[in-house]
């Protein structure tokens, strides 16, 4: 894990998307699942490592850019990232989960086990969405 | 309504979903506060030392769930490659899964590159894996080994931090075992007093401390090969 390039990612503050959406299924609190709703529950994380996890392959990829371009120049991180944004576009269907073998090369993930590799594996999702509506929502005509 | 029914797929790894609800739950009602079950604590005596040929690790095999012996016969030396043992002091499901976890990366890494894996390769995997997860998963391990550099022992913390050493103890019941590792090692021992010192070292814990007991387990790594053996004393 590159650890020297924590330093030129120091910022004052971290940006906070909502993190627990209070809208249900049905676009209403879930008051059984969630409990009552609070403004607090979305901005603050219940779990300290919440945060942390949500963002982490990010950041590790902006500090291993960062460190590239330090040493070796911009245009390296800017054909590597050019490469990865090739590479995730490869995906099946929109309702289908892929398994991203192109990205995991080039992260080099491919030979390496994680937690993310047996725990919430997309594969073994037990819910899938709904087709028609997962393929307008992609073609924007939903 | 129509966008609800979007469904972005789940990330993979952790799934905090349930955290909101765990705290509502044990914040609950005031007379009857919901406490969270107790997850498994090995309540341990560990302990492993360098010597002439190689590393000899020994451990205690009672685990703990909170006042109960929740497993007299638990396995606490795992292995982590044919040259690589590990020890685990903590949580019970913790330690064994990081050290299966290891144990996958280093054996992929050996299908890859044909070669044995080296102790500081997989002390530098847990560091980053322990680190990443900042103390939440409660491991304290002390792994051996011999590889192509000669022999080591490492100990790795939860948080991430790591030490080389000639020998240690961990566990609950390290300080009796450090005791007696203090005042009998030396460098470059042989074989008999390099295990009669271990395993006097966690017998030393399973006497002086309540959540070690049972038996003790021994493993000799050397250039050659490991032999893990079972020192079926009497229930302590």
């Amino acid at each position: 894990m590159n650890t020297r390039g924590l330093r030129s990612q120091l910022k004052d503050s971290v940006p906070v998307t909502g993190l627990c959406p209070q809208a249900g299924p049905y676009g209403v609190q879930d008051s059984l699942r969630r409990g009552f709703s609070s403004v607090k529950n979305e901005l603050l994380p219940s779990h300290p490592l919440e945060l942390s996890e949500k963002n982490f392959q990010l950041n590790q990829d902006k500090m291993n850019f960062n460190t590239l371009r330090n040493i070796q120049g911009l245009h390296a991180p800017l054909k590597l990232q050019m490469e990865y944004r090739a590479a995730r576009q490869i995906q099946r269907l929109p309702f289908l989960p892929s398994s991203n073998l192109a990205l995991d090369t080039l992260r080099g993930s491919d030979d390496t086990i994680g937690f993310e590799d047996f725990l919430n594996d997309p594969v073994q999702s037990e819910m899938m969405g709904d087709p028609h509506i997962m393929t307008e929502y992609k073609l924007g005509i939903l | 309504m129509a966008l609800s029914c979007v469904l972005e797929p789940a990330l993979s790894g952790f799934n905090f979903d349930n955290s909101t609800r765990n705290i509502v739950l044990e914040n609950g009602s005031e007379e009857g506060k919901i406490k969270a079950p107790k997850p498994m604590k090995t309540g341990t005596t560990i302990a492993g030392l360098v010597y002439k040929d190689g590393v000899v690790l020994g451990a205690d095999t009672r685990a703990t769930s909170d006042e109960v012996v929740a497993d007299k016969k638990c396995a606490k030396i795992h292995y982590i490659a044919p040259n690589i043992y590990c020890c685990g002091a903590g949580t019970a499901a913790d330690t064994e899964k990081t050290t299966d976890m290891l144990s996958s990366n280093l054996t992929i890494f050996s299908m890859n590159s044909g070669r044995n894996p080296r102790v500081i390769m997989a002390v530098n995997i847990l560091q980053d894996m322990l680190f990443r997860y900042r103390g939440m998963i409660g491991a304290h391990l002390i792994l051996g080994g011999v590889d192509c550099t000669g022999s080591h022992l490492y100990t790795v913390g939860p948080y991430g931090s790591m030490d080389k050493v000639p020998y240690l103890g961990m566990g609950s019941g390290k300080l009796p075992a450090m005791g007696i590792l203090e005042d009998r090692f030396k460098a470059n021992m042989d074989l008999e007093e390099a295990k009669a010192l271990v395993s006097d070292a966690i017998h030393a814990g399973i006497m002086s401390d309540l959540g070690s007991g049972n038996n003790i387990d021994l493993c000799v790594i050397t250039k050659e090969g490991w032999t893990i053996s079972d020192l079926t004393e009497s229930p302590l």
